[in-house]
């Protein structure tokens, strides 16, 4: 164990870089970039140096900081990285480098938008390492707004409108879960993850909130699952994604995608799932069907889809439905007599690997429209383009690749989590996994339409000037596309660190 | 009627202060109101004296006191009046009274 | 030379690393891709020759070599090889097939900007098919079945420029998934209710008696077992991908492809996977055959849907008029035939029929494409003939091909592995039909094979491109003429006087085959029909040979709706775009109505009420709460302005009120009696 307070840096150090930007105002523009991406790095850094540390046999938090903070409230600074997080920390450190890549050659103020993007960063790495509620909340809302203004100021034409509803959306859903946290804090006295998640264990928890009475243990639930749902986002409540998506730039959707809509997940399985789960038990023949909605329609909207951004955002809200049906179908199945834990461990690790998988894989997919969309003048429609892998063969090959892995095709990464997924889901919930499957073919279906359109055919359209990837291109998308075969082919890398962990909470799998 | 000092001083006082009260309300030269003013001073500190010497202990010399303040007050008022008065000729051409009311609020 | 289980990784390995090297090999560098590809591949024959002799050492054992893929749980998701003969003799047909077609194609890629492109890609197949093949996991085996999927896709939309061939690319990759999803879910079935996937693992195995024996033992929906539902769900994944009925639609639109690639994998190799795949998994499939009276048997649904296929491919060849289309429906009744033999309960049949059927659909397509290439990529039977003369060395190798697939008795291998399948479907004791169906085919496959040959290698050349063919190269011919000679020989190792082949497949030292009498009046009959088939075609179409482009095929002149139905392949493209795609397009723009309209539409509710509240809010403040305020400073405004008034500026008016007001002090003083 390193003495270095190793987690306070991954949170403070992109902020500290977000400062120093703000500071360097003469700097030139090149200076700025390479400030914020060396900053941006160093979540990868610190996270690899966590990772040589890690000892993933151990179940409980690892790391840990905690410090007393406001007294007053029993409120701690309490950070610690157990596999899950770790497995975010480095999906963090791999997506926003390559998502500030994507944005350097925009040459609206590159001081602002740096300094935004790390403070984002250090917020969402926040959410992932704090186990209190405090100061966890705080990471998530803080994380608004510089999402706000990146979409807002570096967005397409209808960004603003776009930006304002992701907000308030957003903070609409966690106005609810602050709410539910309030009344969880006034029947506990604590909003530590830990305690928390140990009073629900032992079942005190249920019985501390059944002393508020009346309809209240019940909203509580109800009001930190409105909070998750909608940051995931949870189908239907995925209404502002895919124009947050469209509207934002490259860099700001492939952060988006490739880690804020992990938050939401990783707040399913931090928070929700731990501390409720008889609530969460008893709403989950509901959740499952909404989890389909997602996988199904989900994919089934993107098919109708002819804006690029939009679709492809679609096809996020289909991937991360795949992870809460799985989430949704453990609920469902706790309890059951004769559970055998090798569905559940399966369902869990493939919702935490189809997390990181799609992270790659989406972001890639942000930045391969992003290319096109740059290329022609912010043209990036279904119609507008056709044979560009005769223009950009470069391109072709790597974005078919992120496509593919988008698809689940086996090798890449994207199998493996599908496949854990639907391997528990299948054992949990049998007829779920069956309908879930169209939500595979439907992907499969609109991926390969949007390919056949703009990659295939003749040259037209938009195609004929599109120039192939230059070098700085290709050094932002070929690590993605590294990352994608290496983690379909050895998937322990990610497994072996998560695997006791969902192991231990598949065995714990009752209701009190 | 007989007429002790202090009723002799207090007529004479009155008098000087009708005198300066009329001045100042009547004349349209703001050098001669302030001329008024100082003749109503000066009524003032003849009243102060009078008081003092006819009253019921001269002894400590209050009176004396209070009127030698009142002058020094009073010079430097007449030095501020008669600034101003030359502030206002050097914007009106003229020291008419009536004519210096653009301060009003 | 012998090859341990260890290290029959190499196998599928070694194409892996050619595509590597293709992958990464810039244009101009034409001979390190193709000789990477041809080497990789030779290496691997050889490997696979050596595999061969291991497995024949020891035929009856399943020799596995299992490892951990990653952790899962309290275990490990296992993966592993396996070698046995069923493997080798697959990974030397597969090797020995795709080296011959990889030297083809050096001739007939050899003008194409992305030469080097498609050596990647087709060491990417043979690598993913030989994975499918070693693979001793139906996990193992299902992601070298995608990969092997993804190379066909890439490999039909190879001139990606064409719109037809993008979008039966696209088709192919659909098709098949539709049916992956069934193996996917059998898949997920098999291993929920075994907790393995490995094939063979030492007693612990799905395909070894404690495994199967549970599965035959549970029922599910409708009184099945689920071995058999298990079994049905993975057949449809052999259905998607060996063009079955009713998922067959997508091979004929494959064509689009270079043709080496319709001769190695629309042809030869995948599509004879899915026939793989239920041989691999024939004991799972089998195993209801235990029980007094299920309600369906696995196999029986697999010997249905192969004879439908059989009669129904062979059909629809009869008046297609493009050369490749032809074959390729050929194929789909072939692989009918394979499925047939497999689901009356001979998997060596079915097995032998592969291999040989390997060769000479392998030797027919590289004539077809060695016809292509000659006549500049002219393809309808209609424009060529004539082109016996100029192609000798092709046509011949044609016409061997030719024979063996129509099953020319005695000589030919497609005659000993059919009579394999005809003898099998004979003695199933269910039903009768499926042997009348395959009999009505072979009458059919010689027909249409008949006219292929007459229309295309006899009378005159009827355009330019076919006047001016002239014999390819050397680096063409030759795999044509090794292949026609296998297509010979093959035949031999399973005679049922000598069923050499059969007796290593079932891991038997001998078996005793039916003898030539006892079968006898089987072969007579089958050899009847090919003669009767053979005649009738030459009848209509040799005799009389089409003189022009224009003219009307005879059989639609004597029978026109028949062939105007056959010809529209009994309309199924137009069935699934009316039914299927319309389905799916209508589930698509629901799911976006729902979005646009009824969750965003609810959003904009709240947004409006939330407007409104504000509204109603902003005017409250104004009037109750800003009108109150309001007032009183009002007020107090209009005292300021009357005190203010008072001040006029006039010192003298000032200086009369200090005077009024003095007097009236006074005054008060005075009348108050000084107090």
């Amino acid at each position: 164990m390193t003495s270095l307070p190793l987690l306070s840096l991954i949170v403070f150090v992109p902020w500290a870089g977000a400062a120093l930007l703000a500071i360097l105002r003469k700097a030139p523009p090149t200076t700025v970039r390479v400030v914020a991406l060396l900053f941006s790095l160093s979540t990868l850094v610190l996270g690899l140096m966590a990772l040589g540390d890690f000892d993933p046999a151990r179940i409980t938090p690892q790391f840990v900081e905690r410090q007393a903070w406001i007294a007053a409230l029993n409120v701690h600074y309490h950070l610690g990285l157990d596999g899950l997080s770790l497995v975010l920390v480095l999906l963090t450190g791999i997506v926003t480098p390559a998502a500030l890549l994507a944005s350097w050659r925009d040459e609206r103020d590159p001081r602002l938008f740096g300094a935004l993007f790390l403070t984002l960063q250090g917020a969402a790495l926040g959410v992932f390492l704090a186990l209190d509620f405090f100061h966890w909340f705080l990471f998530w809302e803080l994380s608004l707004v510089p999402a706000f203004f990146l979409i807002k100021l570096w967005g397409g034409p209808g960004a603003s409108r776009a930006a304002y509803q992701f907000v308030i959306y957003t903070i609409g859903g966690s106005a609810f879960m602050l709410l539910a946290f309030a009344a969880l804090y006034v029947a506990t006295g604590t909003l530590d993850f830990i305690q928390l998640a140990q009073a629900a264990a032992d079942g005190t928890l249920g019985q501390k909130l059944a002393t508020l009475g009346g309809w209240w243990p019940k909203a509580v639930f109800l009001g930190v699952l409105l909070g998750l749902a909608v940051k995931v986002p949870l189908w239907p409540f995925h209404t502002w994604l895919p124009s947050a998506y469209a509207e934002a730039p490259t860099g700001g959707s492939m952060f988006l995608t490739g880690v804020m809509s992990k938050m939401g997940v990783y707040g399913f399985l931090r928070l929700l799932w731990p501390l409720f789960p008889p609530q969460l038990h008893a709403a989950s023949p509901c959740l499952l069907w909404l989890a389909l909605g997602g996988v199904v329609l989900g994919a089934y909207a993107a098919m109708r889809q002819t804006d690029l951004k939009r679709m492809i955002a679609y096809s996020s809200i289909n991937h991360l439905s795949y992870c809460l049906l799985a989430l949704f179908a453990v609920a469902n199945a706790t309890g059951r007599p004769g559970l055998t834990s090798e569905a559940t461990a399966a369902a869990l690790s493939g919702t935490i690997l189809q997390m990181f998988n799609h992270g790659l894989s989406a972001a890639a997919l942000f930045f391969c429209v992003g290319i096109i969309e740059s290329r022609s003048g912010g043209r990036r429609g279904l119609n507008d383009f056709g044979g560009v892998r005769t223009a950009a063969p470069i391109f072709a090959g790597l974005c078919g690749i992120a496509m593919f892995s988008s698809i689940g095709l086996p090798g890449l990464n994207g199998f493996v989590g599908e496949f854990l997924i639907f391997r528990g889901v299948f054992g949990l919930v049998p007829w779920a996994a069956a309908v879930a499957c169209l939500g595979l073919l439907a992907t499969a279906l609109f991926l390969l339409t949007f390919w056949q359109r703009v990659f295939h055919g003749p040259v037209r359209g938009l195609a004929a000037n599109l120039k192939d990837l230059s070098v700085l291109e290709i050094v932002t998308l070929a690590p993605l596309v590294a990352l994608m075969f290496v983690f379909g082919i050895w998937p322990q890398f990610l497994a072996g660190l998560i695997n006791p962990l969902v192991t231990t909470w598949a065995g714990h799998l009752s209701l009190p | 009627m007989n007429l002790d000092p202090l009723h002799l001083c207090l007529i004479f006082s009155s008098a000087l202060f009708c005198i300066g009260l009329i001045g100042t309300l009547a004349r349209s030269n703001t050098i001669l109101v302030l001329l008024g003013i100082e003749l109503m001073l000066n009524a003032a500190n003849l009243n102060f004296i009078a008081f003092w010497r006819y009253g019921p202990s001269p002894v400590p010399a209050t009176g004396v006191l209070f009127v030698l303040f009142s002058i020094a007050v009073a010079a430097a008022e007449a030095a501020v009046g008669l600034a101003l008065v030359i502030a206002i000729y050097r914007h009106q051409k003229n020291v008419r009274l009536q004519e210096a009311n653009h301060l009003k609020g | 030379m012998s090859l341990s289980v260890q290290l029959l990784w190499l196998i599928p390995a070694l194409p892996l690393l050619a595509a590597g090297i293709g992958a990464l090999t810039p244009r101009r560098g034409r001979g390190l891709a193709a000789g990477a590809a041809i080497g990789a591949m030779g290496i691997a024959f050889l490997l696979s020759c050596g595999a061969l002799t291991t497995a024949l050492a020891h035929p009856a054992a399943h020799a596995a070599h299992n490892f951990a893929w990653f952790d899962l749980g309290l275990g490990a998701l296992r993966l592993g090889w396996l070698l046995d003969p069923l493997t080798a003799f697959m990974c030397v047909m597969v090797t020995f097939v795709g080296l011959l077609i990889f030297i083809f194609s050096v001739g007939y890629m050899h003008e194409d900007a992305n030469f080097t492109r498609f050596f990647c890609f087709l060491s990417l197949f043979a690598a993913a098919m030989l994975g499918l093949l070693v693979a001793n996991s139906l996990l193992l085996l299902f992601i070298c079945w995608e990969l092997v999927g993804l190379a066909s896709y890439l490999l039909i939309g190879f001139w990606f420029h064409k719109p037809a061939a993008a979008a039966a690319a696209k088709k192919a990759f659909i098709t098949t998934r539709i049916g992956d999803l069934g193996l996917l879910l059998g898949m997920l079935w098999l291993y929920d209710s075994t907790g393995s996937l490995l094939f063979y693992d030492g007693g612990a195995g799905v395909l070894e008696p404690n495994a199967l024996g549970s599965l035959v033992a549970q029922t599910t929906v409708g009184g099945l077992a689920v071995s058999t539902a298990i079994g049905l769900l993975i057949f449809c994944g052999a259905i998607g991908k060996s063009g079955q009925f009713p998922l067959h639609v997508w091979l004929p639109d494959a064509m689009e492809g270079p043709t080496p690639v319709s001769a190695l994998i629309h042809a030869a190799t995948m599509v004879a996977a899915g026939v793989f795949l239920i041989a691999r998994v024939y004991p799972l499939m089998a195993v209801d055959q235990l029980l007094a009276a299920p309600p369906l048997h696995a196999l029986t649904v697999v010997a249905t849907i192969g004879a439908i296929t059989a009669l129904m491919g062979a059909l629809i060849g009869v008046a297609q008029s493009d050369i490749k289309r032809i074959l390729a429906f050929s194929t789909v009744s072939q692989l009918g035939y394979m499925m047939l033999a497999l689901g009356v309960g001979s998997w060596v049949a079915a097995i032998f029929h592969l291999l040989t059927h390997a060769f000479f659909k392998a030797l027919l397509f590289l004539g077809a494409g060695s016809v292509i290439h000659a006549a500049h990529h002219e393809q309808d039977i209609r424009q060529l003939g004539g082109l016996r003369g100029p192609m000798r060395t092709t046509f011949a190798t044609f016409a061997i091909g030719t024979m063996a697939l129509t099953g020319v008795p005695f000589l030919f291998s497609g005659f000993w592995s059919k009579e394999g399948i005809l003898h099998a479907a004979h003695e199933w004791d269910v039903s009768h039909l499926p042997f009348y169906a395959g009999l009505a085919a072979v009458v059919l496959t010689a027909f249409y094979m008949t006219r292929l040959v007459a229309e295309t290698f006899y009378g005159s050349a009827r355009s330019d491109s076919a006047s001016h063919a002239h014999e390819n190269p050397s680096v063409m011919t030759l795999p044509l003429v090794i292949l026609a000679v296998c297509a010979i020989a093959l035949g031999f190792l399973g005679t049922p006087v000598w069923p050499w082949l059969q007796a290593r497949l079932l891991g038997q030292e001998e078996v005793h085959g039916h003898s030539l009498l006892e079968g006898g009046g089987l072969m007579i009959l089958s050899i009847f029909l090919v003669a009767l088939g053979l005649g009738v075609g030459w009848a209509i179409y040799g005799r009389k040979l089409r003189v022009s482009a224009a003219a009307p095929d005879p059989l639609e002149t004597a029978l026109p709706p028949v062939f105007a139905t056959l010809r529209a392949k009994f309309g199924f493209d137009e069935l699934y775009a009316a039914t299927v795609g319309r389905l799916n397009n209508a589930i698509a723009v629901v799911a976006d109505l729902l979005d646009r309209y009824v969750w965003d539409g609810a959003i904009r509710f709240l947004a409006v009420l939330g407007e409104f509240v504000g509204v109603v809010s902003r005017e409250t403040d104004g009037d109750a709460l800003n009108g109150g305020f309001n007032a009183t400073s009002e007020s107090l405004r209009d005292g300021g302005k009357a005190y203010s008034r008072a001040q006029t500026g006039e010192a003298h008016g000032y200086l009369r009120v200090i005077a009024i007001g003095f007097v009236l002090l006074v005054l008060a003083v005075m009348l108050g009696g000084g107090r």
